[in-house]
């Protein structure tokens, strides 16, 4: 009994990836403090589970969006618009991962932008189409997989572990427009 | 009735025994996590580029794929390192992990405001024991005390667009770390 409950919590807590202090703006979530000294036992049993290497926050941090604004999961075969603005940042990156973290294979070899590739509008925002078929403007291919997770990844940025949600940490929103 | 309430509450109590103690040795034990990856493939004490990420394979999950990378798989117990890092075009930056993927320091190329981020990697012993007129003559030496023997440094320079990888992949491959002692 005590060994089920226990090691069901644990992997309960892991597969879920939590760690105390997140930071969620819309459909985004960080945990700045995964990237510290201060990382909790949680966030680091699940970096060692997942074997990867958190953002430092020195660095930067990344935020992960896994469903919509509307609470639904992410999926492939659905066209997703993210559309907004960035916190203030030097350079940042959007990627589309497996949910294990892996990239999805599509046959223009995109993998994510970057700030500087995005066609933005005049006012500064920009729109990314996340779709399996091809679409004009600034088009991140989900190779139509089931499903997907969204890193965003703000480098040299003052938003950490003190930073509120607020109006100074604007989050692209993230709608479907369409699913077959 | 009161018996298996006991039992109940005891099974919970003990779980939650069992759940703390398993989160807590976890990353102790794990053997797929990323310094253990890493261990085999990469040499020590020296900096190694590390393949892109592609759809097929990659060193780790969650690699930034807009990023050209290296690690340098450090082992203190011969004495500190020196670790020199050229700044590529865009945006580049260092960051400490100890033996377990804990992230203890980092810093970028506008941070350290130089063509070059420079700097030394000891532990707190190491420092402890540096003479201390030579911490002073080396005012703008910066040190960085790692809290492991043994652990990671990442060196991820930027490529704004697909185009400029190579730029990015040839600045790291310029950074170096290397044992103080065996530098002179």
């Amino acid at each position: 009994m005590a060994a089920i409950v226990g090691l069901g919590a644990t992997y309960l807590a892991l597969t879920r990836g939590n760690a105390f202090g997140p930071l969620t703006i819309g459909s985004w979530t960080a945990w700045p403090k995964t990237g510290t000294v201060d990382a909790d036992p949680y966030a680091q049993a699940s970096i060692a589970r997942a074997g990867r290497l958190p953002t430092a926050l020195g660095d930067g941090v990344a935020f992960t969006a896994s469903a919509d604004d509307n609470g639904r999961p992410l999926d492939g075969r659905c066209d997703v618009v993210l559309a907004g603005v960035t916190p203030a940042a030097r350079f940042w990156t959007l990627t589309l991962y497996t949910p294990d973290g892996g990239l999805v294979a599509n046959s223009t070899n995109r993998f994510g932008f970057s700030s500087q590739e995005i066609v933005r509008h005049a006012d500064g925002s920009f729109e990314i189409v996340v779709a399996p078929r091809a679409n004009p403007g600034n088009w991140l291919p989900t190779g139509g997989i089931e499903r997907y997770v969204l890193v965003l990844r703000l480098y040299d940025t003052a938003v950490g572990v003190s930073t509120k949600a607020g109006r100074e940490v604007p989050m692209p929103s993230v709608n479907v427009r369409s699913c077959p | 009735m009161t018996r298996w309430l006991l039992l109940g509450l005891g099974g919970a109590v003990l779980g939650g025994i069992v759940h703390l103690a398993t989160i807590i040795i976890l990353p102790r034990t794990a053997t797929q996590d990323a310094y253990s990856r890493l261990e085999r493939i990469v040499p020590v004490n020296t900096v190694t580029a590390l393949p892109a990420p592609t759809p097929q394979s990659e060193p780790m999950p969650f690699m930034d794929p807009a990023f050209a990378s290296a690690v340098c798989r450090y082992d203190l117990s011969r004495g500190p390192m020196k670790l020199s890092v050229p700044v590529s075009l865009a945006y580049t930056s260092v960051s400490f992990y100890t033996r377990y993927d804990v992230a203890y320091y980092a810093i970028n190329d506008r941070a350290a405001g130089r063509r070059v981020i420079e700097l030394e990697l000891m532990t707190v012993d190491q420092h402890n024991q540096m003479p201390e007129d030579e911490d002073i003559t080396a005012a703008d030496r910066l040190i960085v005390e790692s809290p492991t023997l043994t652990g990671l440094i990442a060196i991820r320079a930027l490529a704004p667009e697909p185009g400029l990888m190579p730029m990015a992949r040839s600045a790291i491959a310029a950074a170096r770390c290397t044992l103080a002692d065996d530098a002179k």
